[in-house]
């Protein structure tokens, strides 16, 4: 594919063949390898759609029922290949509609580039029909920004689109583009971005801080290390595990570093975080040094900063310097890329082990076992519960399916619950905690991770919210699966609801339509579990299906998730029960 | 990033650095001096990251530099030091700026300028307002036939202090100019941009 279309490029530079703006486009995302995007035509992009058309073997567009549709499934491709999503919307409201996803690119680092088409560039600022200001929408929630008014930028623009959104810590990128510069021709020459000068993504390695890092380490008699996403974006997970055996230290993991270690590992202590595990929450309060790597201390993972692990040093380890000292102030930071601090750090540290530190560990979840995790992943009789539901299947796909998860309390489970074995499994959204992400998200990352099995798993709130996208992944034969926990709540904020709120349970029973019968619609085989005895051959079912497949479980409706560090407490003041 | 962006903003810490800890949560005025690229629409992405923190700007100036195509952004807020800090970190990432520092006001030379807009009688009747404008180190812009306009360049409490003297007079109008900085940084600005281009082509060791 890439000498076809080396050559088609040769041939027209040759020729001194012009190309059109919209043109431009297409052969510039032919240029960085792109192979799918997502997108919803409209007026002003127009051209570019029609340029599209000449190249639709090459360029795969899978066209999605709403915009944030589009740029969801563009995260979930981004987040399980490593490569930057790319989706394109039209002017106005296609451009606004893009928005809620970019936000959750931004603060979930996820890299992508969207392309928004623009009314003419005589007619910016008059209100035009489909004019919004998407440049100034989006200013705060991407890492760049740029609209096109000219031709002749094009191809450039779009090559430092992709170097920005890829490299350092990503994120995403909006390129808003003009139907004039869409219409108007130029040459067509493609250069790959390579630096800016005012853009530094990878920090120069200081090595006097690797030996104060290594130095702390290795003074330290109660260490614990907190592993983030920046590891998995790092592609540093070998590097992570060979530091970790080395050194010993007991390792846990944020929401999003979840996949980068074995968590069946010796040295794997668990989840971090407002429903993390119990150790791992109440530990931090007792190490003496807290190594931080590729995460940002999330108000969720700290809790109370002003109580949070004030007994020990701090060493972070962290690609982003604004993230160093933001939250918690450090002892040592190293500014650096996880891969590389990682390989140098390995070298530096005595190899040692920490019985007694670990047992500790044990010894918490052993109570957690006995208080909480018996009872929601081995309920016995009663309702079923999420935990359990979410167990099976980590069970049955051995943890080696990528899980694309909503937010709420079937998202909690499945980070608790669900036992990831390879890397980049783990999607879900993080930061911004937007429902309605999961569905396209999910046939995202199965065109992202084509060899993969992809499983949503979904509350019944989340998947109404982009329900719409059922019809993108039957359009597309997308073989995603699809599990819909329901338990005609908004769960989540019924049990706050329970917890802070004396029971008023305002606005979160959901009357909800029967989810087979819609979904059956699209032609995506539909089933629905409401006795335990069908669980494990419905998940069976769903398992061996060629095609994309739904099950719907019926859920305990008044089922909380435990542990619980309530908002803004302690860690150490969590909740079993 | 942190190495040459933040180099400037290193030595400045230094020099105050007994007093961060003490000082860290104290309001005062700090001058963030900002060079960018000159691109349309970076005044937005620079001002949002003030917006976000809900810190109100008390001078903002941008102005070209010795450097073609460069520009300098000079703010004037009044935060504490830790929030200064986080804010200039925040403007760092921004693609297009070069480089963000924050300084106290020992570390800059600064500027602002002044015009008072006065009506003309009250210099044609005694010379009270004449011997203030010489007195005070100020001049007169403009003389129409019903107003002058007084020029006077100084720091904020002088241009106030000017302001207050013709008040008796009737200050038509009034405005002063952001404040403008240079630092006593002895580093030349082609220099630190030659510095940024190497940096920008490290490339991770994998």
């Amino acid at each position: 594919m890439e000498t076809l279309l080396a050559k088609e490029i040769q041939k027209k530079v040759n020729n001194n063949q012009k190309v059109t703006g919209a043109e431009a486009v297409i052969l510039s995302l032919l240029c960085e390898g792109v192979d799918v995007i997502f997108g919803y035509p409209g007026g002003a992009i127009m051209p570019i759609y029609d340029a599209l058309y000449q190249y639709r073997e090459e360029l795969h567009h899978i066209l999605v029922r709403h915009e944030q549709g589009a740029v969801h499934a563009a995260q979930g491709f981004a987040r399980v290949s490593g490569r930057v999503g790319v989706c394109m919307a039209t002017s106005g409201p296609g451009a606004t509609n893009l928005i809620t996803g970019i936000a959750d690119a931004k603060i979930d680092s996820t890299p992508l580039v969207c392309i928004t088409g623009q009314v003419a560039s005589h007619l910016l600022g008059t209100d035009a029909f489909q004019e919004t200001d998407v440049i100034g929408i989006s200013m705060p929630v991407t890492k760049w920004n740029y609209q096109v008014t000219t031709v002749e930028e094009i191809p450039e623009v779009i090559a430092k689109a992709f170097y920005i959104a890829h490299s350092g810590r990503p994120g995403p990128v909006l390129i808003d583009i003009t139907k004039d510069a869409q219409f108007a021709e130029c040459e067509f020459k493609y250069k790959k971005c390579e630096n800016i000068r005012s853009y530094h993504p990878v920090p120069k390695i200081n090595h006097d801080h690797i030996q104060q890092a290594a130095d702390l380490i290795n003074q330290a008699e109660r260490p614990y290390m907190l592993i983030g996403q920046g590891v998995i974006l790092s592609e540093a997970e070998k590097e992570l595990k060979t530091f970790v055996e080395k050194s010993g230290i007991p390792v846990a993991s944020t929401l999003l570093g979840l996949s980068a270690f074995p968590p069946d590992h010796e040295l794997y202590v668990g989840y971090l975080g407002m429903h993390g595990n119990y150790g791992a929450n109440i530990l931090t309060n007792e190490c003496d040094v807290l190594i931080a790597i590729g995460m940002r201390f999330d108000d969720r993972v700290t809790g109370d900063l002003s109580t949070y692990a004030k007994q020990a040093k701090v060493l972070h380890i962290e690609i982003d310097p604004s993230e160093i000292d933001k939250n918690i102030k450090t002892d040592v930071a190293v500014n650096a890329d996880a891969k590389e601090a990682l390989a140098l750090l390995t070298e530096k540290v005595n190899a040692r082990t920490f019985p007694d530190w670990l047992a500790k560990f044990r010894d918490c979840d052993k109570l957690e076992t006995e208080k909480v995790i018996n009872n929601h992943i081995h309920p016995g009789d009663g309702a079923m519960k999420m935990g359990e539901v979410i167990h099976l299947i980590s069970e049955k796909t051995k943890g080696e399916a990528v899980i694309v998860t909503d937010v709420g309390q079937h998202q909690m489970s499945t980070s608790r619950y669900y036992k990831f074995r390879s890397g980049k499994s783990n999607v879900t959204s993080g930061g911004l905690g937007t429902m309605g992400f999961a569905l396209p998200a999910a046939f995202g990352a199965k065109l992202g991770a084509p060899d993969r099995e992809v499983i949503a798993i979904i509350g019944d709130g989340g998947f109404q919210m982009t329900l719409q996208e059922l019809g993108s992944i039957f359009q597309h034969k997308v073989p995603v699966k699809i599990v819909v926990l329901n338990n005609n709540f908004l769960g989540m904020v019924r049990q706050w609801q329970q917890l802070f709120f004396e029971k008023r349970y305002s606005s979160t029973e959901m009357v909800n339509p029967d989810f087979t019968t819609i979904v059956s619609g699209y032609d995506i085989t539909a089933k629905k579990v409401t006795e335990r005895e069908k669980l494990s051959e419905t998940i069976d079912e769903m398992l061996a299906h060629q095609g994309p497949y739904f099950m719907e479980v019926v859920v305990e409706k008044e089922e909380n998730v435990f542990p619980m560090v309530p908002s803004g407490a302690c860690v150490t003041e969590i909740r079993l029960e | 990033m942190q190495d040459k962006k933040n180099d400037q903003t290193a030595v400045q810490s230094t020099t105050v650095n007994g007093s961060v800890a003490a000082d860290s949560n104290q309001e005062k005025l700090f001058t963030i001096s900002v060079l960018t690229e000159n691109k349309s629409g970076l005044l937005n992405g620079v001002t949002i990251v003030f917006t976000r923190r809900k810190v109100n700007i008390e001078s903002i100036n941008v102005s070209i530099t010795e450097v073609e195509g460069v520009s300098r952004y000079t703010i004037l807020v009044k935060c504490s030091k830790e929030v200064a800090e986080k804010i200039v970190k925040q403007i760092r990432k921004l693609v297009e700026v070069l480089g963000a520092f924050v300084y106290d006001q020992e570390e800059i030379h600064y500027q602002e300028l002044a015009l008072y807009k006065v009506q003309t009688k009250h210099i044609m009747n005694g010379n009270k307002v004449e011997s203030l404008v010489r007195n005070n180190g100020a001049r007169i812009l403009v003389i129409e036939s019903d107003y002058i306009v007084i020029e006077k360049t100084g720091h904020m409490h002088e241009t106030h202090e000017m302001f207050e003297k013709l008040k008796p007079f009737g200050v038509l109008e009034f405005v002063r100019s952001g404040r403008i900085a240079i630092s006593k940084s002895k580093r030349e600005t082609t220099t630190f941009l030659k510095e940024l281009e190497e940096a920008s082509k490290i490339k991770i060791n994998k």
